[in-house]
């Protein structure tokens, strides 16, 4: 299954017999009452949903434009979106008889969240994380160990995300009997995209019901962070055939496109193939992939999902760029004015929806996905705001 | 596309420069039926340790698809041993499936092989080969049922690769079961040569799966870790590491 020219199966030959078991598995499986039901169960009494969709009072008469909702995915265990996938795909797993689970991590917060689904279903779970990440997110690792979860430190190519990725897919190669590959976003060969977004969508079709409940219509604006896009996805799917509704992904511009430092791989990138996917990727003309940079790093990866690639191509969705000096002032202003710490990714979004927000009528509606809490990233605010204490 | 027990050898282009690249590739030219020549890519999944070292090597020498290129043209100028290119997807992609293979073509390079390009993301790949004559191998693996083995086998024009083991490319000590079982399995179903790789790194090994059928027998990662330790000076050890594997295909 594509998404227009997007996705696909790009995979060595190995991992097409695992990836068909997959597919079979879960297609049998997500319709099926029994697991529907059991992750239910969890979503709700174990992970918190439904999560609150929030009126932003205090910033809504502050920027004096369109009334601000924010859908409270920080408020979930964990503290981010994340866990909506790890727990369904987790489950999967275990009726595969799969019992150990692999996941690539970035910042740590998919790890997390894996881990955190490993112990909870009795799966034995190992983390690929690059060698940097380790050393820059030693909470998240400790925490992964904590849950009981083996952390690998990547010493390979840029030992960032996408080369824990690339060792995860090595690692899968050769144990895809017993170990299911828990990938974090909605990136990677088919099924994958389109398994991941089903398991996020949860936080659209709350969404959608929570503000037909309170304000009687649909937002006129969505915005959400994307980095392998499935905080973004899993919000904007159920409202994709609303069509007045406009859907707006915010990528990672870093220290500013033009400066090379970034992670915009809809807004600067080119097609190309990595991870199992034709997508768009941050690449050179050789196509090799480009090192990159976001401030938050669950938005620091190369690549996007194949269905932002075909969301983008077909007019149905707008992807704009925030660089890191933006999403630190967002992060700032929602925590005064709302008490609310936002994880810098989400700050992404929030500082964009503020930008357009000012710009529209009172009456209309903006929804922000607020993907993460920002407890984690309270080191890299600290240090960055302290170069410019003028920002406090 | 080779005369039968072949020997295939592997090595990065560009590692540790271009220069010494074409030194090695008429040093293997001596022991080699074929030549497997990767072009250097920043995300090598499907390689090992070995592979991934001599990757990141060649491109921070500074190594380009073009400089690729060249290379097997000058290589050319000295022999007539098939050449196959070995690639990831996207730097074919990138350039456009077309423009990379005509250009492949035009220097010399007879066949590819695309990692990460199973048949069903291939139809575009195919016709294009086709119509440049550009040979085309296609890989295998333990767990490949026989249906697929059998479109593999179609649409490999060159010859069909047969991976020997669950995991990535990297010298093992020992051929693993999987690998004679696949090769029994490929014998009664593919009409192409069978080329057997991943893991082979002695001379035990090649004569092991020429007794067992095999029409060539692929050392990579073997050869690539004494390119690894010796740096450009690596052409006596490389000589001695090629006459032992050589052996193995006399018996
Ligand atoms: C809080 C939060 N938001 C967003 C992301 C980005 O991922 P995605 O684009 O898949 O939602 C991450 C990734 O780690 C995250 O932790």
């Amino acid at each position: 299954m594509k998404f227009g020219e997007f996705g696909g199966q790009f995979v060595p030959e190995v991992l097409i017999p695992p990836l068909k078991e997959l597919e079979k598995a879960y297609n049998e499986l997500k319709d099926d009452e029994e697991f529907k039901s059991e992750l239910d169960y969890y979503l709700r009494n174990y992970a918190g949903r439904p999560t609150p969709l929030y009126f932003a009072k205090n910033l809504t008469e502050k920027l004096g434009g369109a009334k601000i909702y924010l859908k409270r995915e920080d408020l979930l265990h964990s503290g981010a979106h994340k866990i909506n996938n790890t727990i369904g795909q987790a489950l999967l797993a275990k009726k595969m008889g799969k019992n150990r689970l692999i996941a690539e991590t970035g910042a740590g917060q998919h790890g997390v969240a894996t881990a955190i689904a490993g112990a909870l279903l009795g799966l034995k779970v190992e983390v690929y994380m690059g060698a940097e990440d380790v050393e820059r997110q030693k909470m998240n690792v400790f925490r992964m160990k904590l849950l009981g979860a083996e952390v690998i430190p990547v010493h390979s190519g840029s030992k960032t995300l996408k080369d824990a990725i690339n060792e995860a897919l090595r690692d899968w190669v050769a144990t895809f009997e017993y170990t299911h590959y828990l990938i974090g976003s909605v990136v990677g060969p088919h099924p994958y995209p389109t398994m991941v977004r089903d398991f996020q969508s949860v936080i659209g079709r709350e969404t959608k019901r929570q503000i037909l409940e309170i304000e009687g219509a649909l937002p006129d604006v969505i915005v959400a962070c994307v980095g392998g896009g499935s905080n973004a996805i899993g919000i904007f799917h159920p409202f994709i055939e609303d069509r007045s509704v406009r859907l707006i992904g915010v990528e990672a511009a870093g220290k500013g496109i033009e400066t090379g430092k970034h992670s915009a791989s809809l807004c600067a990138g080119e097609k190309g193939v990595l991870h199992g996917m034709l997508s768009y990727f941050l690449q050179d003309e050789d196509g090799q992939i480009a090192t990159t940079h976001s401030i938050a790093a669950g938005l620091d990866y190369p690549g996007v999902g194949p269905e932002h690639a075909w969301l983008k191509e077909s007019g149905r969705a707008e992807y704009v760029a925030v660089t890191d000096d933006q999403a630190l002032k967002a992060f700032v202003e929602l925590s005064k004015t709302e008490g609310i710490l936002p994880a810098l990714e989400s700050a992404h979004a929030l500082a964009y929806a503020m930008e357009i927000a000012k710009e529209m009528s009172k009456d209309e509606i903006v929804v922000v996905n607020l993907s993460g809490r920002g407890d984690k990233d309270l080191g890299i605010v600290m240090e960055a705001l302290t170069c410019s204490a003028s920002r406090l | 596309m080779f005369r039968k027990p072949a020997l295939i050898t592997f090595i990065t282009a560009g590692d540790p420069n271009v220069k010494a690249t074409l030194d090695f590739m008429l040093t293997l030219d001596k022991y080699s039926d074929v030549i497997e020549l990767g072009i250097p890519f920043s995300d090598p999944m499907a390689d090992g340790k070995a592979i991934q070292k001599a990757n990141v090597r060649a491109l921070k020498a500074g190594t380009r698809v073009r400089d690729v290129f060249n290379l097997v043209r000058e290589f050319r100028e000295y022999s007539d041993t098939p050449v196959v290119l070995m690639t990831y997807y996207n730097p074919v992609y990138r350039r456009g499936v077309e423009r990379f293979v005509a250009e492949a073509k035009e220097n010399g390079a007879n066949a590819m092989i695309v990692v990460d390009l199973p048949l069903e993301e291939a139809g575009e790949y195919l016709n294009v080969c086709e119509k440049y004559d550009m040979g085309t191998v296609f890989l295998a693996a333990p767990n490949t049922p026989d249906d697929r083995l059998r479109m593999i086998d179609e649409a490999s024009s060159a010859f069909v690769y047969l991976i020997s083991l669950y995991g990535t490319t990297g010298a093992r000590e020992k051929l693993s079961q999987l690998a004679f079982d696949l090769l029994k399995r490929a014998k009664r179903i593919c009409s192409k040569p069978l080329a057997v790789g991943f893991g082979v790194s002695k001379a035990e090994h090649v004569r092991e799966l020429v007794k067992a059928g095999a029409d060539g027998v692929v050392v990579g990662s073997a050869i690539v870790d004494i390119i690894g330790k010796y740096g450009e000076d690596a052409i006596d050890p490389l000589e001695e590491k090629l006459k032992e594997l050589r052996s193995g295909l006399i018996f």
